[in-house]
């Protein structure tokens, strides 16, 4: 992974116990390794994501373990459960408050796209609408170990940030946003219903 | 438990001038339901909440029914004379029922063990005249099941001491659960889009002239 090393002369060092790494693997390494969640459920996702920090599952093995009752100290939003249209706006609110850099795991049917109440009267259509998703689960709800393989795609992400460069990740880019605008209460629905900057829907297509 | 018709006849005379009606269910449950009405709706509960017999003490539940206009077609047999001679003929009336929204309320006694008694109140109409007596004085376990029929069905409950929005939010103009309410057309893309779904996918699709029909044939690309 370090750029500007061969990598058998790596490995050739490292067996003469001389471990030669780049400032980007050791702050990648350090930061996936310690990911700190948000402490918040929204429904009956939210028991598995219980679960999942409990010692059966025990998230803890993947440097997960401290939820956060706090946005400014949490690093990922597991948003886990359906997303009303009432709840909308402050998820968003919490996401804005949360430090760079901030991830999203989307766990189960509802927090992606609403679910089994997509065509329902109060339920946001997914999350993504408003803030970006890092990583999707489905399922309904989805087990511990789903919600687990997420966080190991999450530290894969991670791990293959670039500190430096035009492919920098996006929390080191300052024309980034980190925040989001957050939705309105309107009189017919949320106000707008869809952040056009960050949701880009599969369009319509006839076979 | 005493009947219906007992129960209604006890209100009669406890609360003059009180209109009971009984609305028979025809399904396998049989419950039969009173119908009050609405100026002596409070006088009624609290005869039904402190009667001794009944002391319906605990409302378990309150709902609200959402009823359109509809037309009930009725076939009666008439005996006419039809050419000095007399025949049977079925002649059909229709009666045009103006829409009404509708509060359900389902009592049960905790001292005697027995229940339930449904009772159930009627507006005018659908539109403004959609004002019901509130039974929360009388019963405090109605105060946010009467919240959530005023939020989504739209039934405003005079003496209610805390009427506002429950689910919905306050901004919120519409009542969800009216069989009239069309939500916002916010559809996207789903695969495999059926009835309802197809309907408005339908909607949202964009015609291709060049694949769609004539202009294919004509244009002869």
């Amino acid at each position: 992974m370090s750029e500007g090393i061969d990598e058998g002369l790596r490995s050739k060092l490292q067996q003469q116990g001389v471990w030669v790494t780049s400032m980007q693997e050791l702050y990648n390494w350090g930061r996936k390794n310690s990911i700190w969640p948000l402490q918040f459920g929204l429904a009956c996702c939210a028991i598995e994501m219980i679960a999942t920090a409990a010692s059966r599952y025990d998230i803890a093995r993947f440097g997960g373990e401290v939820f956060r009752p706090s946005p400014r100290q949490a690093d990922l939003m597991i948003v886990a459960g359906t997303v009303t249209k009432k709840m909308a706006p402050q998820i968003v609110r919490l996401y804005n408050q949360m430090a760079d850099p901030k991830y999203v795991i989307a766990m189960g049917a509802c927090a992606i796209s609403g679910g089994p109440f997509k065509e329902g009267y109060n339920v946001l259509k997914g999350i993504d609408r408003y803030i970006p998703v890092d990583v999707y689960i489905p399922g309904c709800p989805p087990r511990p170990e789903a919600l687990l393989h997420a966080f190991m795609e999450l530290q894969r992400k991670i791990d293959e940030q670039k500190l430096n460069g035009a492919n920098k990740a996006a929390h080191l880019d300052p024309d980034q946003p980190s925040e989001f605008p957050v939705p309105a209460f309107g009189k017919r629905d949320l106000e707008p219903p869809a952040n056009s900057n960050v949701f880009h829907p599969p369009a319509i297509e006839r076979v | 438990m005493e009947g219906l018709e007992q129960i209604k006849a006890r209100i009669e005379a406890a609360v003059p001038g009180a209109k009971i009606e009984i609305l028979q269910n025809a399904s396998p449950s049989q419950q039969h339901s009173l119908k009050i009405d609405n100026e002596h709706a409070g006088d009624v509960a609290k005869f039904l909440r402190d009667d001794p017999a009944l002391r319906l003490d605990f409302c378990s539940n309150v709902t609200g029914v959402d009823w359109l206009d509809r037309t009930v077609k009725k076939t009666v047999k008439v005996k006419k004379v039809i050419d000095g001679e007399e025949k049977e003929v079925a002649e059909t009336t229709e009666e045009k029922i103006t829409g009404y929204l509708e509060a359900v309320y389902h009592l049960f006694s905790m001292t005697h063990k027995h229940g339930p008694v449904i009772i159930r109140m009627r507006t005018t109409d659908r539109a403004q005249n959609v004002c019901l007596t509130s039974l929360t004085p009388i019963w405090r376990s109605a105060e946010f099941q009467e919240r959530e029929i005023f939020d989504l069905y739209g039934i405003r409950f005079d003496g209610h001491p805390d009427l506002r929005r429950i689910l919905m939010w306050d901004e919120f103009e519409d009542h969800p659960m009216r069989k009239d309410y069309r939500q916002p057309d916010d559809y996207e893309y789903e695969p495999t889009p059926h009835d309802e779904v197809l309907e408005k996918a339908k909607g949202h699709y964009v015609s291709r002239p060049e694949l769609d029909g004539a202009e294919k044939i004509t244009t002869q690309r």
